[in-house]
């Protein structure tokens, strides 16, 4: 039970003068229950890797299999399947919203996936209490939501399609603290349940602080994989051009250079316990 | 999967050739000379030279003669059209024929002729928006009717609202294509159905589009308004056009190529 991708490559405008290589041999599995971050920066092939997750785009080289079963050899019955079991949340989510109120928004996966007009105001529902959507704004227009709403929103209307494997492209983008934390804990607690997560995104600190495992790719490759605290002596090591050290673990990297022997990390607790400051 | 793919294919290809570095105006007029050649060809056989011009554009453009011709898929249907029509409902002497269907050997000189005429003069309108960037364009055709402004015509203008149109193009296709994709993901059937179903199905993707169309709209008056844009009076240019002598020298090709294609249908030569 797993997504795996090996050695999957994929070209844009193949065949012109504007032939763009956006990935190149990459090699990953996602399983249920595990999050993963794909960190890399602009132009480094992330949105691409998200929109072939749920075969939006099909790769040109490699193989990209979900439960051992290649996304080549499927029709479209099975990638419409496909489509349902790997929920695939765009950039932005909140510029596809369509409909009149936040409920008949988030119907609207369920309906396409033929979930019966009796048992849809259930779904919904249940939906929005796992997302933690307050019940009165339930009939506002989305439009109408603040940033961090809207895109809890967003998220909810791919739940609603009870996919197995949840894939965020840049999730964080543009929303406020408050709103960035909130949608992480979501992130945290679907992880709980059992969700496989991949999580694009160019935060480095998000995804040292909150995921299981990272991928790092520049240019299209993968230049590191690993836990966190493995991507993190990596790049002390050889840093990534456009990916920038989070301030806790520049200082720890820093405090380390100048001869303390303080652990190389990104929790500030991590800090104040070797200077037994912990609370 | 990728949608909508086929209608950038027109887009500009930035290389360094010298069709490429042609003034937009040599260019513009020019291809008018060509399509104008094009459609006076009356013989099939004439279009023989035209393949030889179209060859000739495509080596000194840098262009493969493959992208070229593909510029002419989104009317194949219209060419198709057009010569099933002039190919059995033609008059003249039959060659063959089967109930109310027959083929005269006008039809087929008149199919022909038809459908290479279409074919050749969406191919070289094509390989002016293939060499010339949208700005370009602009510059080229305000240039080329500054002349009218004294008669009221808004040159400026018209050149301004082009390149916005031109410009955004590709940004609101690939717009959509997001859009239409995040609606997939969300399980959207925008395929299969009949007229009706098929429009529904894309209200999903219309509505989220008309707003991103707005809003950017919005964004770019607001930008033009801070950067103190009043139209086209005392405005100077970052790139100004520049004539040489390779332009004069293409124009004069191009248009000794026209007087070339009557004299040949008159039989002159």
């Amino acid at each position: 039970m797993s997504i795996e991708f090996s050695e999957v490559s994929f070209s844009y405008h193949k065949g012109t003068p504007l032939e763009k290589k956006a990935l190149r041999e990459i090699s990953f599995s996602l399983a249920p229950g595990e999050w993963k971050a794909v960190v890399g920066h602009t132009g480094s092939g992330k949105s691409t890797l998200a929109q072939l997750c749920n075969a939006l785009l099909l790769p040109e080289g490699g193989r990209i299999e979900k439960d051992s079963r290649n996304y080549a050899d499927m029709d479209k019955r099975e990638l419409r399947l496909l489509r349902r079991e790997v929920g695939l949340v765009f950039q932005y989510p909140e510029q596809q919203f369509f409909a009149e109120t936040v409920e008949e928004e988030i119907a609207f996966a369920p309906k396409n996936w033929g979930v019966s007009p009796e048992e849809l105001p259930r779904k919904v529902r249940e939906v929005l209490e796992k997302v933690g959507f307050p019940r009165e704004l339930r009939s506002r227009s989305p439009f109408a939501l603040s940033g961090g709403q809207k895109r809890r929103v967003a998220v909810a209307s791919v739940l609603a399609g009870e996919p197995e494997y949840l894939v965020l492209d840049e999730p964080t983008t543009g929303l406020d603290a408050k709103g960035k934390r909130e949608l992480l804990l979501l992130l945290d607690s679907l992880r709980h349940r059992g969700m496989g997560i991949l999580h694009i995104t160019h935060d480095l600190d998000v995804a040292l602080s909150w995921c299981d495992k990272i991928l790092v790719l520049h240019q299209g490759e993968s230049v590191a994989r690993g836990t966190p605290r493995e991507i993190l002596d990596h790049l002390t090591e050889c840093p990534v051009r456009g990916l920038v050290l989070p301030p806790v673990a520049e200082l720890s990297s820093l405090l380390r250079q100048r001869g303390v022997s303080l652990p190389l990390t990104n929790d500030i607790r991590e800090i104040l316990d070797f200077y037994g400051g912990s609370p | 999967m990728k949608f909508l793919n086929h209608l950038t294919l027109g887009q500009y290809i930035p290389l360094d050739s010298f069709v490429h570095r042609l003034d937009p105006r040599c260019k513009i007029l020019g291809v008018l000379c060509f399509m104008t050649g094009a459609f006076v060809v009356k013989d099939p056989r004439f279009f023989l030279f035209w393949g030889g011009i179209l060859l000739a554009c495509a080596l000194l453009s840098k262009l493969s003669l493959g992208i070229l011709l593909r510029g002419a898929r989104p009317i194949l249907l219209l060419v198709l059209f057009t010569v099933v029509l002039h190919l059995f409902f033609s008059e003249g002497t039959p060659l063959w024929s089967w109930g109310i269907f027959r083929i005269t050997r006008e039809g087929i000189v008149g199919a022909s002729r038809m459908g290479l005429r279409l074919l050749f003069l969406v191919i070289f309108a094509g390989y002016l928006t293939l060499t010339t960037s949208p700005m370009e364009l602009a510059d080229g055709i305000e240039s080329l009717f500054s002349p009218f402004r004294r008669f009221g015509f808004p040159a400026h203008e018209m050149a301004m609202m082009m390149t916005i149109a031109l410009r955004f193009i590709p940004t609101l296709l690939d717009e959509t294509d997001r859009i239409m994709k995040a609606q997939l993901a969300r399980g959207a059937n925008l395929e299969g159905g009949g007229i009706l179903r098929r429009l529904r199905a894309f209200v999903p993707v219309l509505v989220p589009l008309f707003l991103i169309v707005f809003q950017r709209a919005e964004d770019l008056a607001v930008a033009m308004d801070a950067r103190c844009y009043t139209g086209g009076k005392g405005r100077s240019r970052m790139y100004p056009l520049n004539w040489t002598v390779r332009d004069t020298g293409a124009l004069a090709f191009s248009f000794l190529v026209l007087v070339l294609s009557f004299s040949l249908e008159r039989g002159i030569l």
